[in-house]
């Protein structure tokens, strides 16, 4: 896990379910072949209304029409990101678009748990709702280390939750890689 | 020291301790794993690439396997998908699967099957669970379906997980699972004949909010709730995840053990009881006869309003179906209200399971086997202009563009079904709002929202259907 994590920020408000994170018509794909899983980058946050995809101004895709890669690093959202459907593919296209971080105030657990598990992004909460005090496009540096966020474009800081229970798995890089270095599994 | 919950007494159980409290973090076995076609591949791919090309599951006895998402469309990507799970379950020689036959792996729409009694198949994965007897008292359910905690109705853990969690299960039989508190949501009296479980869990969700449960567990207790039929108590515990919840569940009790006994493979259990001095964070108790009919207005499950406030919302479409909605029993409320009445608005129904749509064909409106010259559930819903679909997920997910049901335009649907998030039913521009089968069927016959209180004159018997 890196400690440091520098790039542009994506915000979106509260509430943000895995049906707008990855529409249901998009899961036939199999995210096991890897020249099928790669159309979960391109689709990721497809499903979230115009309005809302990028805030404060809103009509900002997440991924650009036909690419498979965004612009954005950190994605930062409002209360219960994540929230719906137990899909995988959630975590994974955000994280298969080039994403590596959320921030949200909090999160759906099956969505935080499968961030964790499969190792896909770093699932950050923030100490304060910072929906709007980021915009989308901001520079932001990420220090898992300090827990703390500096927005460089406005000269803001803002304080993180440390990891808890689950940073040891998040720094194996998911349940697996954890299990294998804690002896649960032969390698 | 505090006594312990349902939940905490399982985890104790299976994490092989002697207590537990809510925050400990557990090493657990688990009894049973279920996935289906939308994240089975996915949960494979990871298996065999992290067990390796020749690994075997844990146990295959354990191991079910329940295509239902994406069964009746043409697109062919769904159709490999369920060709992954056949082609696991050959390689691992899985006993529990229910393969939809008719689907050949091919670009067009399958033919359904034309008698619901003689296909492997069976429908909606959580409806399937308990039916095919892989759910029990006292155990631990994962499956890769968020609403896979329906089965804690059957006073069980059961939750839903990711592909990674699955395929880690499918290898080791184990999970980590953080224990959570309990909430305990009590409720007084007899349900009125005028509401079934969905208005109850819709407005304990506009209580709490769509996060209100999250990490926590939703403990159904009362009188109230055993007065409710097992497939009502499946509504309950089936949208506890919209309030966000890791699980939900109910105490057990002779209507369980009746079902457990009849269907379960397995022939013995454990039946876990609160503790007098149990723990709970929350504690609230209703009254059922304090409740309205209610509905969730769009584009939330806790966006809580009276369908009698509603009622100046016009319709474009009514839906009946899904492991909330989809139920033996909801399709006979339905009925009741349907019955000699013609729908003004298309009005979808889906069976949730194979089994559903052969009782719908078999029962009378009194849940009892029809006699010869009696209309069947079946019969009375499409007399009233409803059309009946396949059993499967179908439209209450959106799903591919040919899905029966689904939403495409601008339209306001009426659903049974658990959620309404933007786009879920398909279109990103319509409108869904949910609501007990009930008001759902009253609703499509007067093209607006309606109350079904002026519907309902007596209380609708669903007899022993759903249970044998
Ligand atoms: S019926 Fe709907 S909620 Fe139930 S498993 Fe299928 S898609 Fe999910």
């Amino acid at each position: 896990m890196q400690n440091i994590i520098r790039g542009k920020a994506y915000v979106l408000g509260d509430n943000i379910d895995t049906d707008q994170i990855i529409p249901a018509k998009f899961l036939s794909y199999n995210p096991s072949d890897p020249s099928e899983r790669r159309y979960f980058g391109m689709y990721a946050m497809d499903g979230v209304p115009a309005g809302q995809m990028g805030l404060p101004n809103g009509n900002i895709r997440f991924v650009r029409p036909n690419e498979f890669k965004t612009d954005f690093t950190i994605v930062v959202g409002g209360k219960n990101f994540g929230c719906g459907s137990s899909r995988e593919h959630a975590p994974l296209a955000i994280a298969e678009a080039g994403a590596s971080i959320v921030i949200a105030e909090f999160y759906a657990r099956i969505f935080f748990r499968n961030c964790v598990n499969g190792g896909y992004l770093v699932p950050c909460e923030s100490v304060e709702r910072l929906v709007e005090k980021i915009h989308t496009g901001d520079e932001l540096t990420v220090n898992l280390g300090t827990c703390k966020v500096t927005n460089e474009t406005r000269k803001t800081s803002h304080a993180l939750k440390p990891l808890g229970d689950v940073a040891p798995i998040i720094e194996a890089g998911g349940v697996f890689q954890y299990a294998r270095e804690a002896g649960m599994l032969k390698s | 020291m505090a006594g312990m919950t349902i939940t905490e007494k399982i985890f104790a159980k299976n994490a092989g301790k002697a207590k537990v409290s809510p925050g400990d973090n557990v090493w657990v076995s688990v009894d049973i794993l279920m996935t289906h076609d939308v994240c089975g591949p996915g949960t494979i791919g990871i298996f065999h690439e992290k067990f390796g090309r020749n690994a075997k599951v844990w146990d295959k006895n354990r191991v079910v396997i329940i295509p239902d998402h994406y069964i009746f469309t043409a697109d062919d990507k769904c159709h490999r998908n369920v060709q992954i799970l056949r082609d696991f379950v050959r390689e691992q020689g899985l006993p529990y699967y229910y393969d939809p036959e008719f689907v050949k792996n091919e670009p067009r729409m399958p033919n359904p099957y034309l008698d619901p009694t003689k296909t492997r198949y069976k429908g909606v994965c959580h409806k399937a669970l308990p039916e095919e007897g892989h759910v029990r008292p006292g155990e631990i359910l994962l499956g890769t379906d968020s609403h896979t905690c329906t089965a804690g109705a059957f006073g069980q853990f059961a939750t839903g997980v990711g592909n990674t969690d699955a395929a880690f299960t499918l290898g080791t039989g184990k999970t980590w699972l953080k224990t959570p508190p309990t909430m305990k949501f009590a409720f007084r009296g007899e349900i009125p004949p005028y509401l079934t479980a969905k208005d109850l869990i819709l407005a304990v969700i506009g209580e709490i909010g769509v996060a209100g449960a999250t990490y926590k567990t939703m403990y159904f207790a009362g009188e109230g709730i055993t007065s409710l039929t097992l497939e009502d108590r499946m509504t309950l515990t089936n949208m506890a995840i919209e309030a966000g919840g890791k699980n939900g569940v109910c105490d057990v009790d002779e209507k369980t053990l009746q079902y457990v006994r009849h269907r379960s493979h397995v022939k013995n259990w454990e039946v876990f009881k609160d503790d007098p001095d149990a723990r709970y964070c929350y504690e609230k108790e209703w009254d059922l006869a304090s409740f309205e009919p209610l509905v969730a207005k769009p584009h939330s499950p806790d966006n809580r309003d009276t369908a009698m406030n509603c009622r100046h919302v016009n319709i474009d479409q009514a839906y009946i179906g899904s492991c909330t909605g989809g139920k033996i029993t909801d399709m006979i409320f339905a009925a009741s209200i349907l019955k000699g009445n013609v729908v003004k608005v298309p009005t979808f129904v889906v069976p949730g399971s194979t089994e559903v749509h052969a009782d719908m064909k078999r029962l009378n409106l009194m849940g009892a086997e029809k006699g010869p010259n009696e209309k069947s559930i079946e019969d009375i819903l499409l007399d009233a202009g409803c059309r009946v679909g396949p059993s499967g997920c179908s439209a209450c997910l959106g799903g591919p563009s040919d899905t029966f049901g689904r939403l495409a335009g601008t339209e306001v649907c009426i659903s049974t079904t658990n959620r309404n998030f933007p786009g879920r039913m398909g279109s990103m521009q319509a409108s869904v709002y949910l609501a007990s089968p009930l008001t759902v069927a009253a609703s499509a016959l007067t093209g607006h929202i309606t109350d079904p209180r002026d519907y309902v004159v007596k209380p609708i018997q669903t007899g022993m259907a759903g249970v044998l």
